[in-house]
């Protein structure tokens, strides 16, 4: 395991990083696997594996309800995991997080408890053009099932959020903005401090989707004063099947339970039941243990890197790659060029190719990037492209890789290009 | 018209032809090559109802029965280059061949060419959907003729 990290000290340590990343010794197709499609998931540290293989051999018992020995030491473990998770977001008390199992739960949590109790007819909901799906249909669904309002911000010519519009469309009808941080297709960062600043003015909440920034910005729910924000476990090293609602706890206590079950109640009779506190009032059912532990421990391993120093390091490899990437005839990149606006996610597609054909050979070279709408077709409608590539890179990528990546999509590019 | 290859024949010539090349450009240069070859079907071919389910990339499949000669006929195009290429290996095969054929005949080549991941159910291609799709309509026409 690699040392507390120093100041930007990633770039010279990168090889060392890669070793707790058993996965990058992969080969694909016979060749070193090239892994660029971590906004879809990142890979997982080899303290991330083995805690919970720990987990599973050494105290593998229910939580909460359990006396014995192992119960508590698992309960303790899982509690532990959500401390972390509120330092790591600045979070005001541990209370506040709400173990579910993806980004998309989370905010379906919110949608179906909060939303559905408060959100009238005629009442306007704000959501991005750039929102993944997971952070649309909800809302889209909500507003259909109370004819309430769903209004959508645009993107500016350099692919940011339109905050004129924004502001134009805040009014006292709004009751809710739900809006990304980072965006997955053109890694454009929302400004979510002054988004939050004036959808209070207005007296809306708001919702962050933090799930792309969370590994690659500080994330700081105080500062931010968001209302809720939410990720998912498997972008930031931790395991599938675990996700993070944090809620201020004024408005998590005012939720209603999203699903009913064990775990969630104070008394149970017959004719009625009552509701736990917050965060147990919305964890119905034996809760995801071991990804919540996995979680905790990729969370250590992100803070030991710092999340500036990721920042430093990724903003380098991107800049780089997108340097190079502009040099190739026909290559249009759907995202901001200015690095400071951006994070690590790089969308693009050239001219008279399909994306499928490039992903297929460059696929066969060993590298993995995503094909697709990235579960924003709203947003690709209104590039007016189908489908777009998207490398995204992470902090156990190297400049290498991004050469080797380079030189294989010019020599890709090429083969179809015989045949333009 | 009726193909004097059996579908074995086929795939027999398909290998040597591939086994000529030694790294992957040219074996997909071939490849694509060979789907740029491929008849244009009509813009009237290309809708909804001709889309072969299951891939990615837009492949319309198109078939047909030759009864004088009791054949299938297929004609199929793609947006994708590689896929393109794909069907035209499809098509060369199964093409002007009897239902019966396609429906008893086990594929190889594409195992034996070094593009066996392009069967993959879950890869982009979609070429093994559209295998599925050719058996399907092997299969209805087949049971129409013997009624
Ligand atoms: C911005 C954003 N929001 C939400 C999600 C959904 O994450 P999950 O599928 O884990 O719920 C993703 C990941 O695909 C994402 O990139």
């Amino acid at each position: 395991m690699i040392k507390t990290m120093e100041k930007t000290d990633i770039k010279s340590s990168v090889n060392e990083i890669r070793k707790d990343f058993p996965i990058l010794n992969r080969k694909v197709n016979g060749r070193p696997l090239v892994y660029f499609d971590n906004a879809a998931t990142s890979q997982k540290p080899s303290s991330v594996i083995n805690e919970m293989r720990r987990y599973f051999e050494e105290y593998n018992a229910n939580v909460h309800r359990v006396g014995h020995a192992l119960g508590q030491e698992a309960s303790l473990a899982y509690e532990q995991a959500r401390e972390k998770i509120a330092l790591f977001m600045n979070a005001k008390s541990s209370k506040e997080i709400i173990f579910t199992a993806n980004a998309t739960e989370s905010v379906n949590l919110v949608a179906w408890t909060w939303g559905r109790d408060n959100i009238k007819e005629n009442d306007e909901i704000i959501v991005s053009i750039m929102e993944h799906h997971s952070n649309f249909i909800c809302w889209q669904q909500l507003a259909k099932e109370k004819k309430a309002i769903l209004k959508i911000v645009d993107i500016t010519d350099s692919y940011e959020l339109d905050m004129q519009q924004f502001e134009q469309m805040l009014s006292d009808k709004t009751k809710l903005v739900a809006i990304t941080s980072m965006s997955n297709v053109l890694g454009t960062i929302n400004p979510v401090k002054k988004i939050a600043e004036l959808t209070h003015k207005y007296g809306a909440k708001i919702l962050v989707d933090a799930s792309q920034s969370v590994v690659q910005m500080k994330t700081d729910v105080q500062d931010f004063d968001c209302d809720w924000l939410v990720f998912t476990g498997h972008k930031i090293c931790g395991p599938t099947g675990i996700g993070v609602l944090y809620g201020k706890y004024d408005i998590l206590k005012e939720m209603p339970p999203f699903m009913m079950g064990g775990g969630m109640i104070t008394t149970v009779s017959i004719a009625d039941s009552e509701w736990e506190m917050p965060p147990q009032r919305f964890e119905a059912g034996t809760p995801r243990i071991s990804e919540a532990i996995g979680l905790g421990i990729a969370i250590d391993y992100i803070n030991n890197l710092g999340v500036d120093n990721i920042r430093a390091y990724e903003e380098e490899l991107t800049s780089y790659m997108i340097k190079q990437l502009l040099e190739i005839e026909g290559l249009t990149i759907y995202g901001p060029l200015d690095m400071e606006k951006r994070g690590a996610t790089i969308a693009f597609s050239i001219k008279g190719i399909h994306p499928h054909d490039l992903g297929t050979l460059l696929d066969e070279l060993g590298i993995a990037i995503r094909i697709g709408h990235h579960c924003a077709m709203p947003l690709h409608q209104r590039l007016a492209v189908d489908k777009t590539m998207r490398a995204s890179l992470y902090f156990y990528n190297t400049f290498e890789e991004i050469d080797y990546f380079i030189q294989s999509l010019k020599k890709s590019v090429k083969i179809f290009q015989k045949f333009l | 018209m009726i193909k004097l290859q059996s579908i074995d024949q086929i795939q027999d010539e398909i290998i040597e032809e591939f086994e000529e090349f030694s790294d992957w450009e040219e074996k997909y240069s071939y490849l694509i090559e060979q789907g740029v070859e491929l008849p244009k079907i009509d813009a009237n071919c290309k809708v909804k109802d001709n889309l072969v389910m299951g891939c990615q990339s837009q492949v319309w499949l198109i078939p047909d029965y030759d009864k004088k000669n009791q054949v299938m006929l297929f004609k199929a195009d793609s947006d994708s280059m590689i896929v393109k290429g794909l069907i035209s290996l499809l098509l060369r095969m199964y093409s002007e061949q009897k239902p019966e054929d396609i429906l008893s005949t086990e594929l190889y080549v594409f195992e034996q060419i070094g593009l066996k991941g392009h069967l993959s159910p879950s890869r982009a291609n979609g070429l093994s959907a559209m295998i599925r799709d050719i058996k399907k309509f092997s299969f209805a026409f087949n049971n129409n003729s013997n009624n």
